[in-house]
């Protein structure tokens, strides 16, 4: 069960958030248009809509064990059909960034074997790891 | 016609056919694209978080450098590359304050306030050449090729880039119907391919192109149009996976519009380059008598 209280909607985490890019989640009123547009949302653990509503709660734990801002691909669908004009990709990055800028890599190159790497397009490699490293 | 080009870091090497095909395809057309002198990779991703602007300066020493070239416009014909530079462009053009903190940054560089102008090739082959001029070019129409234009994601969205609108695009449509092409409107045209999740997600990647492709397929494409090498990769590469799982699947090429412009501007294959692409389309274009001489003659060889 989660417990909802003004202190945690108040969080340093929803401060930081907020601070960096996440001000547009306060208009979301969970209609599920990101969750229903978006074409990872297979793929992930908390479709984007319940991010959204759990960033709005300031709940940090529920979010940082969640795959879902990993498996973001920044293509902007959710971003562009929400009707409230929430930024959810910006939302994902700043998400990102919070565990990224402790330090903490999701994606280590030394586990591709070489002749994936070899294969890749340099577009690839650069974007992968302009997202998905610190 | 003279315009500054920026080529980015992958159409030097895994994509060599768009950018071979498109400079031979805009001399055709009167068009001279004249590659910086000096560039560096954009970053290929444009950074979201506002607190993060070191990353804007990659891309924006690239339109520095176009500027101190004394050029007012720089065109680029990597998807990705057109959406970071295009971006970073408007921040520093509409937000003075991270303007003022950008430019203190930089050192060398004079300071750049968004003066150039930011172009995707398409733009200029729609705007500057002009459909009508382009038709009247035209030696080989793509008469009987099914083409489905695949936008993907970084040439349309979010609004503020978008080279066309951004539900209804239009642009690459009427330049397949220019080269003479039967176009084939398909739902999934905008829809992501997975992007970068193809290095640490590639399972996920299977899923999305297969949404894409079956959804091309099932409107009758025989092709699919890109202007992203990142695209290209993924729906060509998923394709064996595709295959794998499904007997009945079909094998479908993954073209650059530059690669079907210059075949119908009557082009030879040093132009196309179709030898480089990930799915050879040349057996389907023979069957449709869309290989000229040079063509065949250079495949003998």
């Amino acid at each position: 069960m989660i417990t909802i209280s003004s202190k945690k909607r108040r969080s340093e985490f929803a401060e930081k958030l907020k601070e960096i890019g996440g001000e547009s989640m306060s208009l979301c009123y969970q209609c599920g248009q990101c969750s229903a547009t978006c074409p990872m949302s297979f793929a992930m653990d908390i479709p984007p809509r319940q991010i959204i509503h759990l960033v709005q709660l300031g709940l940090e734990q529920e979010i940082a064990t969640s795959k879902t801002m990993w498996v973001c691909a920044s293509c902007f669908e959710c971003s562009a059909r929400c009707p409230r004009g929430v930024d959810i990709a910006k939302i994902m990055e700043v998400l990102r960034l919070m565990t990224l800028r402790k330090s903490i890599d999701h994606v280590k190159l030394s586990d591709i074997p070489q002749d994936r790497l070899a294969e890749l397009p340099q577009i690839a490699l650069v974007s992968c790891l302009r997202k998905l490293t610190a | 016609m003279r315009i500054s080009y920026y080529p980015g870091c992958t159409l030097k090497t895994k994509s060599k056919n768009l950018e071979d095909s498109a400079l031979a395809s805009m001399a055709a057309l009167g068009v001279e694209l004249v590659e910086l002198q000096r560039w560096n990779c954009c970053g290929t991703v444009y950074s979201l978080a506002d607190d993060d602007l070191v990353h804007h300066l990659a891309p924006l020493r690239n339109l520095i450098r176009a500027k101190e070239e004394g050029n007012s416009k720089v065109v680029t014909l990597c998807a990705f590359c057109y959406n970071t530079l295009q971006r970073a462009n408007l921040l520093v053009r509409n937000d003075p304050e991270k303007r003022k903190t950008i430019n203190s940054f930089m050192d060398e560089e004079e300071d750049y306030e968004g003066e150039v102008e930011v172009v995707h090739l398409l733009q200029v082959l729609r705007d500057d050449v002009g459909w009508e001029k382009l038709y009247e070019q035209i030696k080989l129409p793509l008469k009987g090729l099914k083409l489905a234009p695949y936008y993907g994601c970084t040439l349309l969205r979010p609004e503020e880039a978008a080279i066309d609108h951004v539900e209804q695009p239009t642009i690459l449509l009427e330049l397949l119907q220019t080269l003479g092409a039967e176009v084939v409107d398909f739902p999934a045209a905008a829809k992501c391919c997975g992007s970068y999740q193809i290095v640490s997600n590639p399972e996920f990647v299977v899923d999305c192109a297969s949404n894409i492709l079956s959804s091309a397929l099932r409107c009758g494409a025989e092709v699919l149009v890109t202007s992203c090498p990142l695209c290209d990769f993924n729906l060509s590469q998923m394709q064996g996976e595709l295959a794998h799982r499904d007997s009945e699947f079909r094998e479908m090429p993954i073209l650059y519009f530059t690669q079907l412009l210059a075949l119908s501007l009557g082009l030879g294959p040093e132009a196309c380059r179709f030898d480089l692409n990930y799915i050879d389309p040349r057996p389907l274009l023979k069957s449709k008598g869309l290989l000229n001489e040079k063509h065949v003659t250079a495949a003998k060889g």
